[in-house]
């Protein structure tokens, strides 16, 4: 008995602790997206593969140095800086030039993130962070007409996994054909199979919708994020779709907002905490994401909707805090 | 009646296999007692005897003559040998009796309480809540004077992980504690007595029910911690809350635990002294079990009646593991308000907290807390000691479930934090 008391720490209750820490978050967030990411290496290549290690290594490494010259804990273990790495791979095409996915992980994590004052203390998502700082600075790499090289080089991508659409995203050509006749100059309803499962336009994350919904879907089961901000989402997307006259299924299955809707607008540091409030948050990243889409016609509207819905989440907050238990009005 | 579910909240690992069917045995009363004057909530007692006096089983060792009090009585037969302080479970330091208990002992046996009305044989036989709150029964059971009591509540939930004491009470001797709920009931006058109990204990549900006839509801509630909580209980049974600053009778509802109202109830009806408590001895030792411990044994007495360490213990903890307290020596004594003691393995018990940790905005303490505070901004403020803004966030009205603390991802000592900012917040006079 003697031994076993030695080793006895006293601390302050409660003395049990829920079994979920950080870190087991961020790897149930890797597992999630795992399926999507290795799809993507398998239909779209070795440039896959590339554009995750360059991203997930200079995150991590970002991660690092800075907290080694600020002499600060080292926090790889968390595991938040393999979600942004991950993540942000996932958000860019994996023609990406190596250097730009190497600068869009410095300014996630660096920026970002650390600049912020690290974990916990980003305003934005620091993986969105960095994808619009590509779409900002290097506009070409999503550009609708891109040099086709990278999936030239890929045996099996034929005409069958494209139809009709050459080089620029489904969503590009549908955009610009809606501004030049108001309407579209190909069947939507025949984007549905290849966005669900083999798509090999536009970013690593939009290879497949339904592993990205599987992916959602065991997150939310397992209680590591909240389906409000989903649900929220991509509903309002759904609705905002239809009431323009949309095919509202394609504008949800395709430009990113699965892996938006999520895996981006869910980060827990740069959305609300109330459950109304993310509720809210996920009408409203929907309903910009929407309408950046159908009025303004801007390419990046996934990636901004969330990002201006960030900066809101503070203010969100603040509306949406929760009544005290035997108080009758709420908190100021 | 509605049965509602109050907010938030958590269901961790209820770990009450190992003693839930344990039969409740006394343990052996050991070589030595210590008795804290102070065993519950209010004015210390202080010693009526001397040492080498000769005392009897249930005869007054302290008292004090304050309102908001416990009599303190000698569980054994035995001999006065010290008065000095002693090292109690929660840390404090406090004046103590010791008594060396006669070689035989007769636990049947005891002094009776005399009084001319039943609070004073409930004051006089030094009851307080044995939830662990300690309080003294009989001023609960007096009301202000403008409240009245509609609806007595007992307390059966023992929604804590580990804990099986009152779970093996309502099975064991449910005619005790359902005699209690109507001594209680009659004493306030209320209209209803109802006994709540957790899903997780249909035994108990079944013994009670058996034993309530129509005069005594048995409700079954959610397992959901903390559905103990007075707040949350009077919540899921009436619908009502009780409001910020008010006592629980302002929503004309009384709760008492269910081993405390079978003390009422032995008190009422046989004139015994509060001297034993049963305490659920569990976790990482060789025989968990419900022990009657006479009070004043010493936790590392009680250890040695349970078989000692089964394994590597990291934290020993007097009460649940949410609430409880974790012991810094085991050479301290079980008091009225020991529900349990039980012995956390190193995967078991919570990691030792270290530094700053950030806050991940995951919202887990937001969604948990059942009084509906936001943990994480009160912290944040305690931790740059910004005491006013944290005051704002309602510190006060924390019950101090360790829900937050309990679910945070990045282990933040939120509870510790929002304490500090309780104790700032009454210091500066928020109420
Ligand atoms: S703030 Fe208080 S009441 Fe809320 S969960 Fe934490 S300990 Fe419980
Ligand atoms: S549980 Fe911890 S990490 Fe999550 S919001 Fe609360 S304090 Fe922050």
């Amino acid at each position: 008995m003697d031994d076993a008391i030695e080793s006895r720490v006293v601390g302050p209750s409660p003395h049990i602790a829920a079994p979920t820490t950080c870190t087991h978050i961020m790897l149930w967030v890797v597992a999630a997206l795992a399926p999507s990411a290795l799809w993507a290496v398998v239909t779209m290549g070795w440039v896959a593969a590339q554009l995750l290690l360059i991203c997930i290594g200079v995150a991590l490494a970002t991660e690092y140095v800075w907290n080694a010259i600020a002499r600060r804990p080292q926090t790889l273990t968390d595991g938040s800086a393999l979600v942004t790495g991950l993540l942000l791979a996932m958000s860019l095409p994996p023609r990406t030039p190596w250097w730009v996915a190497a600068a869009a992980a410095l300014v996630a994590i660096g920026l970002a993130k650390q600049l912020f004052g690290g974990l916990g203390h980003n305003l934005f998502n620091p993986a969105l962070v960095g994808r619009a700082f590509v779409a900002v600075s290097w506009a070409g790499v999503f550009a609708a007409a891109p040099s086709r090289g990278w999936f030239q080089t890929l045996p099996e991508v034929t005409a069958e996994g494209f139809d009709a659409i050459s080089g620029a995203t489904r969503l590009a050509v549908a955009a610009a054909d809606r501004a030049a006749s108001g309407a579209y100059g190909f069947d939507l309803a025949a984007q549905y199979q290849p966005l669900l499962w083999r798509n090999l336009e536009g970013s690593l994350g939009e290879i497949s919708a339904a592993l990205l919904i599987a992916g959602g879907l065991l997150l939310i089961v397992r209680g590591i994020i909240d389906w409000r901000i989903p649900a929220g989402y991509i509903g309002t997307m759904a609705l905002v779709s239809w009431a323009f006259g949309a095919d509202a299924l394609f504008h949800i299955l395709a430009g990113g907002v699965m892996l938006g809707a999520f895996f981006m607008a869910t980060d827990y540091v740069s959305s609300p905490m109330s459950k109304t409030g993310r509720f809210a948050y996920g009408v409203g990243c929907g309903l910009f994401n929407a309408v950046g889409r159908f009025v303004g016609a801007m390419p990046e509207s996934t990636t901004f909707a969330i990002l201006f819905m960030n900066g809101l989440a503070p203010l969100i907050d603040r509306m949406t805090r929760p009544r005290t238990f035997g108080w009758v009005k709420r908190d100021a | 009646m509605a049965r509602q579910v109050f907010r938030g909240g958590v269901h961790p690992p209820e770990h009450k296999e190992a003693t839930s069917a344990s039969a409740i045995q006394w343990a052996p009363v050991p070589a030595q007692l210590v008795l804290p004057m102070s065993q519950h909530l209010g004015a210390p007692c202080v010693p009526t005897v001397a040492v080498g006096d000769r005392v009897a089983r249930g005869q007054v060792i302290g008292s004090v003559d304050a309102m908001v009090s416990a009599p303190i009585h000698s569980p054994v037969a035995g001999t006065v040998t010290g008065i000095s302080d002693t090292l109690t479970t929660g840390g404090a330091r406090v004046a103590a009796v010791t008594i060396e208990p006669d070689a035989e002992q007769d636990l049947e046996g005891y002094l009776k309480v005399t009084a001319d009305d039943e609070r004073g044989r409930i004051r006089a036989a030094g009851i307080v809540g044995l939830g662990g709150a300690t309080f003294p029964s009989v001023v609960k059971l007096t009301p202000p004077k403008d409240m009245h009591i509609e609806v007595v509540i007992l307390n059966g939930c023992e929604c804590e992980p580990f804990l099986t004491c009152d779970h093996r009470l309502m099975v064991e001797q449910p005619e005790r504690v359902v005699a209690g709920a109507r001594h209680i009931g009659r004493i306030v006058g209320a209209k209803r007595v109802v006994i709540a109990v957790e899903s997780n204990k249909p035994d108990a549900v079944e013994a009670l029910r058996a034993e309530a006839g129509d005069d005594v509801e048995v409700q079954v509630l959610p397992t959901r911690y903390p559905q103990g909580a007075e707040k949350q209980l009077i919540y899921a049974l009436l619908g009502a809350e009780v409001p910020h600053g008010k006592l629980p009778a302002a929503t004309g509802a009384l709760v008492h635990n269910v081993a405390t109202a079978a003390a009422i109830a032995d008190a009422l009806e046989h004139g015994k002294p509060l001297t034993e408590r049963i305490v659920t001895v569990t976790g990482e030792v060789a025989r968990p079990g419900n022990y009657r411990v006479v009070l004043g044994t010493l936790v590392s007495d009680l250890l040695e009646v349970a078989g000692g360490f089964s394994g590597p213990v990291e934290r020993v903890i007097a009460g649940g593991p949410m609430t409880g307290q974790a012991l810094a020596s085991l050479d301290v004594p079980v008091t009225k308000g020991t529900s349990g003691i039980v012995a956390l393995a190193p995967g078991v018990a919570a990691p030792a907290i270290v530094g700053d940790q950030p806050c991940i905005r995951c919202g887990r303490c937001t969604v948990g807390c059942p009084m509906g505070l936001e943990p994480y901004a009160i912290a944040n403020y305690a931790n740059r000691r910004m005491w006013e803004s944290a005051a704002a966030r309602r510190p006060i009205d924390c019950i101090e479930c360790g829900v937050c603390s309990y679910v945070c991802p990045t282990r933040r000592p939120l509870l510790q934090l929002i304490k500090l900012a309780k104790a700032a917040a009454l210091a500066k006079g928020v109420s």
